[in-house]
């Protein structure tokens, strides 16, 4: 399904990139339709239904829209969320420096269905009836409320137009409180996608449009608390629970959302441990406290504080150590992380202890060295993303993420005319979120650190792609026009400017 | 031709997801009762007797107390449970014993129970009990029809003469 995706919007626009922000673009889409809809909304038992059986028939070509809109909306939201979640379940990116953002996506669910559910009783049909009883029924589980609350829905006059009232107030309120707890959610995530790619919100905002035109939304029958809810036509997306009510008991289904909350709240814990690799380390006597890292960390991992070592810069980077993720992103920011710097030991200002830039350079070094053949390709590649076959002719460097690739090694492994091209393979869908991307903002001379202006454009290939059958074939056929396009380009001499050439023969 | 079938398959994706949020926002329908039955709801909430008689002070217990605290009548805090009994066509559909609620147990007991019943004309006899005696102080009958997928509520009311039978 990714693949196919990625195959006919291309990765930049797979939609399964951006399910979170996808959930969020619908999440405004409700507020501005609800707006509308609200605007001639009468709260009261029977105000409720007839206002908006009123706004359905009268005016079916903007209310009428709306309203279905609304509940379209509604329903997309909890298809793109569940999707988020099990992506990133799946993905195992829910463990070590992730669990702030998944414990705190937990109360989400809660908050959706809340929202959700509660926008039900406003109608007052009689799917709200059943919704209202049902609902009273499962809280009722709990002897904590004095009086049961089901009592309420025994007979018509039980309840009154203040009550309707109370849940117009809770259908706002929920959601403000939704959206807090959304900031929360994406606190420890450095530009956190809250929308989609533009091309994809406005497919998705007129599909959900045309379903609205083609099936609108209508009310069930008035309530009647005389009369048992029957053949309802089920929005299975928020109320697939409430059959089990009457198949099992109340108490079932609170063992099972229960359990099921409490479970996604332990799952970070839960075994087996992923392992996580050692974290970055600041050396202050190589930060000029630029700011690039701080930028570049996805996380928030990475802060500017003053200078405590006395040296003349202003700021210093400061780590995080449980908001880092090992990724190295950072250590690709850095101005300092110059393979051709010709000091003692080279050191970057944040540098991994396990990679160290050093080694990254020594590898560097030795794969260029074993290079041989008409055409000669450097790859420096992530660990995650699809793996160019090693063969004569090709010398590979695999990196934890694309992202922590220096702009300034691919001008080291081009420097002589031992390689004639280098060959960058990213993740579309980054597994530490924004390191393919920013690669490429460096490659194109709009993020710091910049590859540099001498460094021949016709000689570098970035591949962005994902490690899933499609995208491997992407990167090998890339891979493979990468190489023709070399062949057909002078070859390079010694001596020769980085990346550029004298004729062939 | 290539950039053509990439609009057909974004197409395609697009009619994909909402035909899944536009069938499973209505569909499958629910049938939350048969067509040929009804619900019983038997429900109320009632403050039981209290478990022992109330009784005068004494004036040797009277004068141990706080001036404010003198009131002659003292009566125990907690109450009986409630018992009750419902048959349908002369056979036991319900029995409960419903504690008082509070710490104290000196509050009210309630309940609610609904019944999936055949539709028809049905004889209902309820029974409830709410003080330490062995034999039930409040007992109701009636003959009601029950329609299909109507709703006919049993509530109790001591004030106006026990069991009401709703419908």
């Amino acid at each position: 399904m990714e693949g196919a995706l990625s195959a006919v919007f291309g990765p930049a626009l797979n939609p399964f990139y951006f399910l979170g922000g996808i959930a969020y673009f619908l999440l405004w889409v409700l507020v501005a339709s609800g707006f509308y809809v609200y605007f001639f909304f009468d709260t009261g038992v029977v105000l409720g239904y007839q206002s908006l059986e009123d706004l359905t028939r009268k005016q079916p070509y903007l209310g009428g829209v709306l309203r279905s809109l609304h509940h379209y909306a509604a329903d997309g939201m909890v298809l793109a969320m569940t999707l988020h979640l099990l992506r990133e379940f799946f993905m195992d990116r829910y463990r070590n420096f992730r669990w702030f953002s998944w414990v705190t996506g937990v109360p989400l669910l809660w908050l959706v269905y809340a929202s959700g559910i509660g926008g039900y009783w406003q109608v007052w049909d009689r799917l709200a009836q059943f919704i209202a009883i049902g609902t009273a029924e499962w809280f009722d589980y709990f002897p904590i409320f004095g009086e049961p609350l089901v009592r309420n829905f025994l007979e018509d006059g039980g309840v009154s137009d203040r009550f309707f009232s109370l849940l117009a107030f809770a259908h706002i309120g929920i959601p403000l409180l939704l959206m807090v707890f959304l900031w929360v959610h994406t606190q420890r995530i450095t530009r956190a996608v809250a929308a989609p790619p533009a091309p994809v919100a406005l497919g998705i905002l007129l599909a959900l449009v045309a379903l609205s035109l083609i099936k609108p939304i209508l009310s069930h029958a008035a309530a009647d608390l005389g009369a048992v809810p029957n053949n309802l036509k089920f929005d299975w997306f928020y109320l697939a629970v409430y059959p089990l009510l009457y198949i099992w008991s109340p108490g079932a289904v609170w063992a099972l959302t229960g359990g099921f909350t409490l479970l996604l709240f332990l799952l970070p814990w839960l075994p087996p441990r992923m392992h996580q690799e050692p974290i970055v380390e600041v050396h202050l006597d190589n930060c000029n406290g630029c700011g690039n890292c701080v930028a570049d960390c996805p996380y928030a991992a990475l802060s500017l504080e003053p200078r405590t070592d006395g040296r003349r810069f202003v700021h210093e980077a400061v780590l995080r150590p449980d908001l880092c993720a090992s990724c190295g992103v950072c250590v690709g920011s850095c101005p300092y992380a110059m393979p051709f710097r010709s000091v003692g030991e080279l050191v970057s200002g944040v540098d991994l202890p396990d990679v160290p830039v050093r080694a990254l350079r020594a590898t560097t070094d030795k794969a260029v060295a074993a290079l041989a053949g008409e055409v000669r390709v450097m790859v420096f590649g992530c660990d995650h993303a699809p793996k160019i076959v090693k063969a004569p002719g090709v010398a590979y460097v695999g990196l934890r993420c694309i992202g922590m690739l220096p702009p300034s090694f691919i001008d080291y492994a081009l420097r002589g005319s031992a390689v004639d091209g280098v060959f960058i393979i990213g993740c579309a869908d980054c597994r530490y979120r924004r390191g393919d991307q920013w690669l490429k903002q460096r490659l194109a001379g709009e993020r710091d650190p910049r590859l540099r202006g001498r460094v021949s454009r016709e000689r570098v290939h970035h591949c962005s792609v994902t490690d899933i059958p499609g995208g491997r074939v992407t990167a090998h056929r890339e891979f493979a026009e990468f190489r023709e396009h070399l062949r057909r380009l002078p070859r390079r001499r010694v001596g020769s400017e980085t990346g550029s050439a004298t004729p062939r023969g | 031709m290539a950039k053509l079938l990439r609009y057909l398959g974004q197409a395609i994706f697009y009619i994909l997801f909402v035909s899944v949020i536009g069938y499973f926002s209505t569909y499958p329908v629910y049938t939350h009762l048969p067509p040929d039955q009804g619900l019983v709801k038997l429900s109320f909430i009632h403050t039981a007797q209290r478990k022992g008689a109330c009784r005068e002070r004494t004036d040797e217990e009277l004068a141990k107390l706080a001036p404010n605290m003198r009131v002659r009548k003292v009566c125990p805090r907690e109450r009986s449970d409630v018992v009750v009994e419902l048959d349908v066509d002369g056979k036991p559909l319900y029995h409960v014993v419903l504690p008082p609620s509070g710490v104290t147990r000196d509050g009210s007991s309630a309940v609610y129970r609904r019944f999936q019943l055949p539709a028809g004309r049905h004889h209902f006899t309820a029974r409830l009990k709410d003080w330490e005696s062995a034999e039930f102080n409040y007992t109701g009958a009636a003959d009601v029809t029950l329609a299909p997928g109507r709703v006919m509520v049993i509530d109790f009311k001591a004030g106006a003469g026990g069991f009401l039978f709703k419908s």
